[in-house]
């Protein structure tokens, strides 16, 4: 992480980095997850994928990690994918408890062959950036769970990836936790400049941080319509009480409502 | 610390605050250290008292040694016979361990063949599997008809019984990683190398320390059983051999004096074992973790 010379134009002005075109994936089973998904990832854009359970959210996210191969349509990196493209939150913190925190955030460069004291700097600033400069050599279980989860997030980061995936990262959080942690993903994704896309059933908290929201519906998973939050970052407590943070995740709530069969609504 | 009565009769510690707290932690605190003593008295205790009963139960019946030997004949003969039983000890315990490491080396590297290999897995499980469900007793005769080496017969005998629950466990490890951390390992573009050097391998190393503990166990069972069928004769005998030649000579308590060195060496095992298992995991393995 030693360049943040992404400066983030705005919205309609953006690079685009990534394309899905048309995207559909079926299961061996028969089941739709996804049906015609066409979306254009931007360089700094904070794009939400929010949706009901089983609309294929985390489907449309595993086919962009390259998890799984799209039953039809195409996929395509803008310039060609690279080896330090991805950075992946699970929802899980997903963390080898035989290795220290350090050592945890250390596996993206390890795997690419890098000596340990070679990057030994951006491990120590990524610990930084989340807080966790003072836990560097604790196993992960000595950890809460929102700590994890930030060691998870600066595993994410390390590498400075053109692209973070996140799939409802805080969902395990309780709602102080997550707030905490919203807060400090965007002063992260403003000092990085990087391009995020997040998974979550949250209203709040996709009005909250991003400034695409995809609302999705199930069978098929599709995306039905896409809310575009203009508000400035850095976006703090001022942001979460204004009128126009409602007035979004009134019509976000009201346009994932639509998406539900009746019987679906409770 | 010193409880004073107040006016309204309640107890009170002398700071004034947080009244019977302390004699709930006191009480606490008293419970387990009785516990932590207890652990080794109580083990020690039993073991003396049957020793001791068995020492009376000789005398009181004045049974004749050459029949049931009381304790400390068996020890006497131990230590009159330390020359013979030593080097017999030395044998049995060499080939444990030789046959423990072939099956620690057997084991794993199976077992990571097999997660690299489906098909290996498919051609070569059901031949670990007969091995293991076929009794040693059973096989050892045809293996000392077959190899011309005592000691080379001895080996392969206890490593067929050791090298099995090495094996499964191992294989268990190994697949048994975390799905995300795979998907990680994935994302990453791990190679085959790397996802097993640091997801796999380390996935597998409680399972395979669960393994290496009954290994251990088995590795002796096998060494002895091994040798009882491969009978007399031959040079460098073990102890099983000793038991057996001392049976034949009605030499009572030099059987018992081998029993307990096998007995001995069973428990050595065991604990040198656990021992591995509890400093490898101490810091990250929930078997091992000290809760507080
Ligand atoms: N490996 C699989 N095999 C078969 N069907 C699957 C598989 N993975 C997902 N599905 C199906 O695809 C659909 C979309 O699943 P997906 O996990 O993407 O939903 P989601 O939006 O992430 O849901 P949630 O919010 O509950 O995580 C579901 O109907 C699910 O049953
Ligand atoms: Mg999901």
């Amino acid at each position: 992480m030693t360049k943040h010379d992404r400066s983030i134009p705005p919205i309609g002005q953006r690079e685009p980095v990534l394309r899905l075109q048309e995207v559909d994936k079926t299961f061996n089973g028969g089941i739709v997850a996804l049906r015609r998904l066409s979306l254009t990832v931007n360089q700094g854009d904070f794009i939400s994928l929010l949706g009901p359970s089983g609309c294929g959210k985390s489907t449309a996210l595993r086919l962009i990690a390259g998890l799984m191969r799209p039953s039809l349509g195409r996929i395509l990196w803008e310039g060609g994918q690279g080896s330090d493209d991805l950075g992946v939150v699970f929802q899980e913190p997903t963390l080898m408890p035989w290795a220290t925190v350090a050592q945890n955030v250390y596996l993206p460069f390890r795997l690419r062959g890098k000596s340990y004291a070679s990057v030994k700097d951006q491990i120590a600033e990524s610990l930084a950036l989340v807080g966790l400069e003072k836990f560097a050599n604790s196993y992960p279980r000595e950890l809460s769970g929102g700590m994890k989860m930030r060691v998870s997030i600066a595993r994410a980061l390390v590498t400075n990836p053109r692209l973070i995936l996140m799939d409802e990262p805080f969902a395990a959080l309780d709602e102080i936790t997550r707030q905490k942690l919203n807060d400090d993903l965007l002063a992260l994704k403003a000092n990085m400049g990087a391009t995020v896309i997040f998974v979550t059933h949250s209203v709040f908290e996709s009005v909250f941080l991003s400034d695409r929201i995809l609302v999705m519906a199930a069978r098929p998973g599709r995306i039905v319509k896409e809310i575009v939050v203009d508000a400035p970052y850095p976006r703090g407590l001022d942001w979460r009480t204004s009128p126009e943070y409602a007035r979004i995740a009134r019509e976000t709530s009201d346009t994932l409502t639509s998406t539900l069969r009746p019987e679906e609504i409770h | 610390m010193a409880v004073v009565e107040d006016t309204t009769g309640k107890a009170v510690n002398e700071s004034g605050a947080g009244p019977m707290f302390d004699a709930e932690e006191e009480r606490f605190a008293r419970a387990q250290r009785i516990e932590s003593i207890a652990k080794w008295v109580l083990p020690i205790f039993v073991i003396s008292l049957t020793i001791w009963l068995w020492d009376r139960v000789v005398v009181w019946n004045e049974i004749p040694h050459y029949i049931l030997p009381g304790p400390g004949l068996v020890v006497q003969t131990l230590i009159e016979d330390r020359v013979t039983l030593g080097w017999s000890l030395l044998v049995t315990l060499q080939i444990t361990f030789m046959a423990l490491a072939v099956a620690i080396i057997g084991g794993v590297g199976l077992a990571v063949l097999f997660a690299q290999s489906r098909f290996a897995e498919m051609s070569f499980s059901p031949f670990a599997v007969i091995l293991q469900v076929t009794p040693i007793v059973s096989i050892a005769p045809l293996i000392f008809i077959y190899v011309e080496s005592r000691l080379v017969g001895l080996l392969l005998c206890a490593w067929i019984v050791a090298f099995f629950p090495i094996l499964a466990n191992t294989t268990l490890g190994l697949k048994s990683a975390d799905h995300n951390l795979r998907d990680l390992m994935t994302i990453y573009k791990a190679t085959r190398w790397q996802r097993l050097r640091y997801l796999q391998l380390p996935s597998a190393l409680p399972y395979f320390l669960g393994g290496l503990r009954i290994a251990g166990g088995l590795a002796l069972i096998g060494a002895v059983v091994a040798e009882y069928v491969a009978g007399t004769g031959g040079i460098g005998s073990g102890l099983a051999f000793r038991i057996l030649e001392a049976g034949y000579r009605l030499n009572i308590p030099r059987m018992f004096a081998a029993l307990l060195l096998i007995a001995l060496t069973g428990v050595v095992i065991f604990a040198t074992t656990s021992l591995i298992s509890h400093l490898a995991l101490r810091k990250w393995h929930e078997s091992a973790v000290k809760r507080e």
